[in-house]
């Protein structure tokens, strides 16, 4: 039994009279690739949100590794280890690449104010190892972020190198769990099946479980053990794919209830 | 940002337009336009103020001046229309002199009717400025027909020049334009320039200015044809060389280039530690006013420029500088003083500065840190007034003397040696370079760490900067800190300087003075920011420091009104703008100008296997 990471109870949120999400449960283990599918307006991103630390529930209770998230920021849900990607790409345009992914490494270091004045040698290793291991999470995606694209603004990415960016600078936190928010939304179908092999290696190499909002059904299919599926703030089927993809109720939230046969 | 918007006279390859093609609604917009600014500019009485500053003895005033470049630059503006590279564009002939001269026309007769106006009723009550001297002023002494008729002429020539530089060929308009300059440029800065001669009469300065200034000040007339050819003559040939000069450097890579820089900021270091020995009293005095505004701003750079932080009461850490200072080192006793209080050294004081400002900075931040954008920019800009008022109040009255403040501050000691003060505008000057070269080193190492890349990416987008780990709350605090205690300095300096502190060197508008310094100078740069201080507080002086023109004393803030729209509207990043401030600002041109360069990447097909998008010729490393 591989170890719980993050439990989730009767997690409640309501946007002015809105059940954004009613008496959600939900758990991830260790090294698990869990895949959150629903309709629009399912209350999926509110669900991350909340998590992070950018909404507070109503009710209910976050466990991360046997502690509750609840009431902390979100840049100390980060420091504790769970990182997240933002469905409207949300990078640091006007800072280059390698700036954008030094930054995300904030939480993990520490040199402050004295140590940039006066230069102490530990500020110089730490400024080096940040940069190193930046350029190892860029480099995780080929060519494409590296080279010459370091010193060049975010602004200047490709609408899919940009989602690369956001990863990247997830994986730069250092988490244990990274949360994505429809990584592959936008690219091209050869494109997002690169993407899905690099999700697989994200656990396989890197170690770090996952938790992925996703639309396209071919992506959930190819990496998730496990699919969870909210509509209307509830969970309504869990499983593996193939379970949740043959379940009615799934059916009918996708494609809407079937007309009752009239009498 | 130049793929938008280049300079007019790329290649032309439309024919002019006919001479009465005009767009004459956009004419008459101008004129009536130029009429209002002129009869505006007159009515703050500036021509009437400014007529006592001769530039050109005896034909030229600063007073005049200050009218006629205005139907000049309508003139060019009317007809100056954005050029799209690889647009065609129409070449440029009689019809923008036309306009030009119509233009100027219209506002001429502006102040052709004021003339009449200013002569048949006394409008005194509303205006105060609506004197005898206006009218003698604008109608040349010889009464108001007379200066009804000129303003038509004058208007019309002025015009007519503005519009003349459309035709011009580059080259010409170049040199005409830098012999204008010089001459103008020498006339303001007569008191420097002398001071400086003075400094070096051993080299036979003296004379030459002699020769160039008139002995009431002004330039001579045959001085400022002297000045006028030597400026043409750079512009034809000078120029060039400069600009090859400039292109040799910008071409050098890496640690050549890297030493290129060094070597040009240890020249300006030494020109700035042996410069003052050759000035004379008022320059040094000047430069040690900029020097306490550079400190000031690139505190506040740290604040607005790097962490995004709109702090409207920046004055308050000047002034606490100033007091804790003042009161720690005066030789007077203050009425609630304990028998205790000290008489510290200047140097051991600092200390307390430091300390006190910086605990300022954390109590004063710590609760407005948490708003954001305009509710930040308006509690700070309450605390400011706070804290002034405090050291104003009765509470606080019996230590910091209320409105007679603190005086008899003795100067800094430096090794029992000599006393830094007031009378000595040299020594204050290097103290001010000092804490100045402190400052500079502080902003550039911390932009360039872990925090200064915080507060960049607070200033970005601060709810993903604190989804990514960053503790906005504590990098925005050290912003405020490091921000108070660089101002804290500039009060520590300041109070040595005079010899006393009073609440009212420290209200409200030195504030905003130090925020236009840092628009103005370029928000986030360094040398942007110095020259913002130099630039405004060297030339128009500051909120009670007299500038260089000390005849604008009166109308400083006014310019700086005008200065800081026009800025707003034309060039928001600055003079000397932070390279990411402008891609922010201009970010649609300057994405424009990276696809044209080729650096917009794409999604073609071949980067989804592999992902070998290298541009040609550029390795990946
Ligand atoms: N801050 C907010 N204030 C008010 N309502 C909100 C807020 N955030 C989300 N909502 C509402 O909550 C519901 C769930 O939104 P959410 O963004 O979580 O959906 P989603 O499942 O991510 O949808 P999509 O697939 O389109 O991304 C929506 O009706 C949305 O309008
Ligand atoms: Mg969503």
């Amino acid at each position: 039994m591989r170890q719980r990471l993050l439990t989730i109870n009767k997690l409640s949120v309501t946007f002015g009279g809105l059940h954004a999400l009613k008496d959600l449960d939900f758990h991830v283990d260790e090294g698990e690739i869990v895949s959150v599918i629903g309709p629009n307006g399912a209350g999926k991103t509110t669900f991350f949100n909340m998590i992070s630390g950018m909404v507070t529930p109503t009710s209910g209770d976050i466990i991360f590794k046997g502690e509750s998230l609840l009431g902390l920021d979100p840049n100390q849900v980060t420091a504790a280890g769970i990182a997240r990607t933002f469905q409207n790409v949300r990078l640091f345009a006007n800072m280059t690449i390698l700036e954008n992914v030094m930054v995300a490494q904030h939480c993990r270091t520490r040199q402050g104010i004295w140590g940039a004045l006066l230069q102490t040698r530990s500020f110089k290793q730490e400024e080096r190892e940040i940069r190193e291991h930046a350029e190892l999470v860029l480099s995780f995606f080929g060519t494409r972020l590296v080279g010459y694209r370091l010193d060049q603004p975010a602004a200047v990415l490709s609408y899919a190198n940009r989602r690369r960016l956001e990863i990247a600078r997830a994986m730069a936190t250092r988490p244990t769990v990274i949360l994505l928010d429809e990584p592959v939304a936008g690219m091209n179908p050869k494109e997002s099946a690169a993407l899905t092999q690099l999700i697989g290696e994200l656990r396989s190499d890197w170690g770090f479980t996952i938790v992925m909002i996703e639309h396209d059904m071919s992506v959930v299919r190819d990496v998730s053990d496990r699919v969870v599926v909210l509509d209307h703030g509830e969970t309504i089927a869990q499983g593996s794919y193939e379970e949740v993809s043959t379940n009615p109720d799934v059916i009918e939230a996708y494609l809407g209830r079937p007309a009752k046969e009239s009498a | 940002m130049s793929a938008v918007f280049v300079e007019p006279h790329t290649p032309e390859n439309l024919p002019a337009r006919r001479l009465l093609d005009q767009d004459w609604r956009r004419l008459l917009n101008y004129g009536v336009l130029l009429a209002l600014v002129l009869v505006f500019v007159a009515l703050t009485n500036m021509p009437v103020k400014l007529d006592r500053r001769m530039l050109i003895e005896p034909i030229f005033s600063m007073g005049y001046l200050s009218v006629f470049w205005l139907p000049a630059v309508f003139g060019l503006l009317v007809c100056r229309e954005p050029v799209l590279a690889g647009m065609p564009s129409y070449a440029k002939g009689r019809r923008e002199v036309l306009a030009g001269a119509m233009v100027g026309l219209i506002g001429g007769a502006g102040l052709s009717v004021l003339t009449v106006l200013l002569d048949n009723f006394d409008l005194r009550d509303p205006l105060v400025n609506w004197s005898p001297q206006l009218l003698d002023l604008l109608s040349f002494g010889r009464g108001s027909t007379f200066g009804f008729a000129i303003w038509l002429p004058i208007g019309l020539a002025l015009g007519t020049l503005g519009g003349l530089t459309h035709v011009l060929s580059t080259t010409a308009r170049r040199v005409l334009g830098w012999a204008f300059v010089t001459v103008v440029a020498f006339a303001v800065f007569e008191t420097v320039i002398i001071d400086l001669s003075e400094g070096f009469a051993s080299l036979g300065a003296e004379r030459v200015v002699d020769e160039i200034y008139f002995i009431r000040g002004g330039l001579t007339m045959h001085g400022a044809a002297i000045l006028a050819v030597c400026g043409g003559l750079f512009a034809a040939f000078g120029r060039d060389q400069a600009q090859r000069a400039k292109a040799q450097f910008q071409a050098l890579e890496g640690t050549s280039r890297t030493r290129a820089n060094a070597m040009g900021l240890l020249a300006c270091g030494v020109a700035l530690v042996v410069l003052p020995l050759f000035l004379g009293g008022i320059t040094n005095e000047l430069l040690a006013n900029v020097g306490l505004f550079v400190l000031l701003a690139l505190g506040l750079n740290i604040v607005v420029g790097l962490a995004g932080i709109l702090d409207l009461g920046y004055v308050a850490f000047f002034a606490i500088g100033g007091y804790t200072a003042g009161i720690l080192t005066t030789t007077n006793r203050g009425e609630s003083w304990p028998d205790w209080m000290p008489d510290f050294y200047w140097g051991t004081a600092l200390i307390f500065v430091v300390i006190l400002a910086a605990l300022a900075g954390l109590f004063i931040g710590a609760p407005v840190i948490r708003m954001r954008g305009d509710y930040l920019a308006i509690v700070t800009l309450g605390f400011g007034e706070i804290i002034r008022l405090l050291f104003l109040s009765d509470w606080l009255g019996g230590y910091t003397g209320a409105a007679q403040g603190v005086t008899n501050i003795p100067g800094v000691q430096v090794f029992g040696l000599a006393t830094v003060k007031g009378t000595d505008p040299r020594a204050v000057f290097y103290l001010v370079l000092f804490f100045c070269a402190i400052a500079i080193y502080v902003s550039w190492r911390l932009e360039r760490s872990r925090l200064g890349r915080a507060w960049m990416a607070i200033r970005e987008d601060e709810s993903v900067a604190e989804a990514m780990g960053i503790n906005t709350v504590n990098a925005k605090l050290m912003a405020f800190v490091v921000g108070a205690v660089l101002a804290s300095f500039s009060g520590a300096i300041l109070a040595a300087k005079v010899g006393s502190v009073f609440p009212n060197s420290f209200i409200i508008l030195v504030s905003i003075v130090i925020l236009v310094v840092v628009i103005v100078g370029g928000m986030g740069n360094i040398v942007g920011v110095i020259v913002g201080s130099v630039v405004l507080i060297g030339i128009l002086g500051g909120p009670r420091q007299p500038g260089l023109l000390q005849e604008f004393s009166e109308y400083k803030l006014l310019i700086y009104g005008v200065l800081l729209v026009w800025m707003m509207l034309k060039r928001p990043e600055g003079l000397v703008p932070n390279v990411r401030r402008t891609r922010e600002l201009h970010q649609e041109e300057y994405l424009q100008d990276a696809w044209l360069r080729g650096e917009i990447d794409t999604d073609a097909d071949s980067h989804a296997d592999g992902g070998t998008d290298a541009e040609p010729g550029v390795l990946p490393t």
